[in-house]
């Protein structure tokens, strides 16, 4: 599903630059659930983003479902975090003025449903999720764990196969941060690969593959080949 | 490609940003306003004042008679000037460049009964030409003062329209009796209402005028206790003035230097200084208009501006979920262009209201009927509007290039 080869991102700002990703080398496999841990600052995000196409490398290659990410046009980018893949943001990152309904509509708004088939899979979400009541509720009306349930809605809008969360949980308690990885594992056991980066042992030891980045590089890996992973 | 997702989507985000579209609305529609009324009252107190600077006449002169200052061929100084209607139809044959004349005489509080009312005013005898020089004007179905009445003297008389008002309250006066100073008139005509800034003997509108014949026959006034002249044109005046003073020192010995002997108001004077002050006042305006514009297009950049940090988030959240460039651009571009529509028909709107409620509040004899300007309001808007685009088509245009991740993290 993903290979990644020497990834590098070296950010530039102003006159310094910044080396956060010194080359990755990456396969994940379909229907893997992983999780990525790593002290704060060692390239987690600057990794996922780079996964989900929210943002390209510096040097290397990586291939996503069978396409070379470095050769996309913009449009084909955008149908790939369209379709291809489901984001989960720490923050959330719901527009803040739209229903709950209208951001899961929104993916599939740009994947040119029409408006029935639309309605019934946001419903569908929604209830998946345990927000059939809450459809017509805007982020400032709902909780954490329930904003970011409509952001997990809003990453399956287009039935994505791989699913990436960057700390889901960073921002809730632990029993919501529960709820959220329930699904999470939900989505693993109906055939999804779940990648997700978290602070929280406890979280991480409930995944099937562990990835530890340290300054930039993979320091741990327990799967793939290395015949460590718990399954 | 699909460039514009829905415009059900569209219409979503504008009603859920209400206040950005209110904003974007009301900025436009503030700029729109200021700039149209700026104009309209601009203009319209321009074209007041020009009207009724002409109130009191065009290109004429108002001439009293005057002192000798200097001594003159062994005749002392201090002697009276006095014109008579003799010497102002001579001048009107022998002196270039005249237009009209007419001596007026003048009876000060005079009695005037109608059936319905008493009053005094001011009566002038007057030639058929005052009326045309003075700019006044009959209503429809009467007339001025004309050569008949005077040569047969007739008893006629043409009132002011605060006059008519006043002693004929709720009724067509034409063809009524009036009695002045006891003696019954026939009233011929009533004034056009005008509005005058300037006079001298009182505005118009409370005077009424007789044939200059019948006023001699009544009060046997020799002297016109003024006499008013037209010129051609704008140039001629000043050598009329000379012609007058060359006619009158001839005759009456004294100097023709001497500009005492004769009291001269040039209105024409005044109306030079009138148009360079509004030709000033024009620019004044233009400039004015301009600074508006100026003011409106930062206010409504600052209003971009400000929501340019939450615009450019959900960009980023947009393309996240697989929005493409176009689509966002596209729907920027829509959405400024229709706000910009609808501001500025608002505006337009508004302000033609304003206008149009303007004369209500009675203060059209200060500040004149306000005038709208359509081509200089469009072309206020579509700039107005140009720079609501640009305002936040290029910050815009930025983040949709940005990689999303980028376009989140901008702020
Ligand atoms: N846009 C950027 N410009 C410059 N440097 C950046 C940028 N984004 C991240 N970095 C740097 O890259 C490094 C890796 O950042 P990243 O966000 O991937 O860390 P992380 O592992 O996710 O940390 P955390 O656990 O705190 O979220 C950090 O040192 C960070 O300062
Ligand atoms: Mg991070």
């Amino acid at each position: 599903m993903i290979e990644m080869k020497s990834i590098k991102k070296t950010y530039d700002t102003g006159s310094v630059s910044f080396d956060a990703l010194k080359g990755i080398d990456l396969d994940v496999d379909k229907n893997e659930f992983i999780a990525i841990v790593g002290p704060s600052g060692s390239g987690k995000s600057t990794l996922m983003n780079l996964m989900g196409c929210l943002d390209t490398p510096t040097g290397g290659e990586y291939m996503l479902e069978g396409n070379r990410v470095e050769t996309l046009s913009s449009n084909q980018l955008a149908e790939i975090r369209n379709r291809r893949v489901g984001f989960v943001f720490q923050a959330f990152n719901l527009l803040p003025y739209a229903t709950a309904y209208e951001n899961v509509e929104l993916p599939i708004l740009y994947a040119g449903l029409k408006h029935k088939e639309r309605k019934r899979r946001v419903t569908e979400l929604l209830g998946k999720v345990g927000l059939a009541d809450k459809m017509a509720n805007k982020p400032t009306e709902m909780s954490g764990g329930e904003m970011q349930r409509v952001a997990i809605a809003r990453a399956l809008a287009n039935n994505p196969q791989l699913i990436l969360a960057d700390e889901p949980t960073g921002n809730l308690d632990t029993a919501s941060g529960g709820e959220i990885i329930n699904i999470f594992e939900e989505l693993w056991r109906d055939g999804r690969t779940v990648i997700m980066i978290t602070h929280d042992t406890n979280i991480a030891k409930r995944c099937q593959r562990l990835i530890r980045l340290k300054d930039g590089r993979i320091d741990t890996d327990n799967g793939n080949g290395n015949g460590n992973g718990r399954h | 490609m699909l460039v514009f997702v829905s415009l059900k989507q569209f219409f979503r985000d504008l009603r859920n940003q209400k206040l950005r579209t209110f904003m974007t609305i009301f900025g436009i529609m503030w700029g729109t306003i200021s700039v149209i009324l700026l104009l309209a009252f601009g203009t319209g107190l321009q074209e007041h004042q020009v009207k009724s600077f002409k109130g009191l006449g065009e290109q004429i002169s108002i001439i009293w008679s005057g002192v000798t200052s200097k001594p003159w061929n062994g005749l002392p100084r201090g002697r009276r000037v006095r014109l008579t209607e003799e010497d102002i139809t001579n001048i009107k044959i022998s002196v270039p460049g005249i237009r009209r004349i007419s001596p007026e005489y003048t009876g000060h509080s005079v009695m005037l009964k109608s059936h319905r009312n008493n009053l005094v005013a001011n009566v002038s005898g007057v030639w058929p030409e005052f009326g045309m020089m003075r700019n006044i004007i009959a209503r429809d179905g009467g007339r001025f003062i004309n050569a008949r009445d005077m040569d047969e003297k007739r008893r006629t008389i043409f009132i002011g329209d605060e006059l008519a008002e006043k002693l004929f309250p709720g009724e067509d006066p034409i063809g009524q009796s009036l009695q002045v100073r006891g003696m019954p008139f026939v009233v011929v005509g009533v004034m056009v209402t005008k509005s005058q800034d300037s006079s001298y003997g009182g505005r118009d509108k409370r005077n009424a005028y007789i044939p200059s014949t019948t006023f001699q026959s009544m009060y046997s006034q020799r002297f016109p206790n003024n006499t008013i002249v037209q010129a051609v044109d704008d140039g001629a005046m000043k050598g009329v003035i000379d012609g007058f003073y060359r006619y009158l020192a001839a005759k009456y010995n004294f100097d023709p230097e001497d500009t005492e002997a004769l009291q001269i108001w040039d209105t024409s004077e005044g109306f030079k200084f009138f148009y360079t002050f509004f030709m000033a006042f024009k620019l004044f305006l233009v400039g004015i208009g301009c600074l508006t514009l100026i003011t409106g297009g930062i206010g409504v950049t600052n209003i971009m501006n400000v929501v340019l940090e939450e615009r450019t988030k959900e960009i980023g959240i947009k393309m996240a979920l697989g929005a493409k460039r176009a689509t966002i651009m596209f729907q920027f571009m829509f959405e400024t262009i229709l706000l910009t529509f609808i501001g500025g028909a608002v505006g337009f709107a508004l302000a033609l209201i304003i206008i149009k409620l303007f004369p209500l509040l009675n203060m059209t004899d200060e500040l004149g009927t306000p005038i709208v300007h359509f081509s200089e309001s469009l072309g206020a808007v579509a700039i107005l509007g140009i720079i609501a685009f640009l305002a936040g088509f290029f910050p815009a245009r930025r983040a949709a290039r940005l990689e999303p991740v980028k376009a989140l993290k901008l702020f």
